[in-house]
């Protein structure tokens, strides 16, 4: 599935140095487990984002495996150290082998 | 294997749910194969885990769950009534503040969620919370 995936991501755009901050992402993706049937009683083939890392300047804040029984729009809350101005980059990859990234940046004042 | 309430009362109610899955072994001895595959069957502590998920889930599509591993390095998630007991596993990277995370996930059944976390000295400490839903969430 590679239609109306979507990456959002909360991330605060100022902080002091060493600061802890709370990220969340969520990706808009249906998220298919395997486990479903149709109408015909045909087994619907798996469709899932099977990883998801987020990386602060090249450094891995959290690198998370998804299996299918993760829900529908994945939803990923958690802390991050800030110890310096750079880019948060996350990346979230397709069982079809789609890649989706989204960047934001943060100033440290 | 011992016959626990939870079983019994699995298999009860479960005849009309679960009568095309009869050929598969219990899902919570899948799950202890899914741990003992991770450990490599060292001994498993508990205490320094925590794990916070309601104790009623009106839908098992989305099910809110927060796992925090001070001192952890990797944390797995598994839930033991589901046909594929793996969840997740989240790998906590240098940069990463608080070893803690939440996410939504998806349960078929009332059941166990089981958090299984591997220390920075190697060892293994687990939690585990019991949810009762009542819409499952596997679409079957």
């Amino acid at each position: 599935m590679a239609s109306g995936v979507k990456p959002r991501v909360k991330v605060p755009k100022k902080v002091a140095a060493g600061d802890t901050i709370t990220i969340k992402t969520l990706i808009s993706h249906k998220m298919e487990s395997g486990q479903r049937k149709d109408g015909d009683g045909n087994v619907i083939p798996r469709s899932i984002i099977n990883r998801f890392t987020a990386d602060f300047n090249g450094e891995n804040v959290i690198d998370v495996t998804l299996e299918p029984a993760i829900s529908t729009n994945p939803y990923f809350e958690f802390d991050a150290v800030v110890p310096e101005s750079g880019d948060f980059k996350f990346t979230w990859y397709d069982d079809d082998g789609d890649v989706y990234e989204e960047t934001k940046s943060i100033t440290v004042s | 294997m011992e016959l626990t309430r939870r079983k019994v009362l699995a298999l009860a109610a479960g005849t009309t749910a679960f009568a095309a899955l009869s050929g598969l072994p219990a899902f919570a001895s899948l799950t202890d194969d899914a741990i003992a595959e991770l450990t490599g069957g060292a001994k498993i502590g508990e205490g320094a885990v925590t794990i916070t998920a309601p104790e009623i889930a009106e839908n098992g599509n989305t099910v809110p769950i927060e796992v925090d591993a001070p001192g952890a390095v990797e944390v797995t998630l598994y839930a033991d009534g589901n046909p594929v007991p793996n969840v997740a596993t989240f790998k906590f990277g240098p940069l990463s503040a608080s070893r803690s995370a939440s996410t939504r996930i998806r349960l078929a059944t009332t059941q166990n969620v089981v958090a299984v976390a591997k220390m920075e000295d190697g060892s293994f400490q687990m939690a585990k919370a019991n949810v009762k839903v009542t819409i499952g969430g596997c679409g079957g």
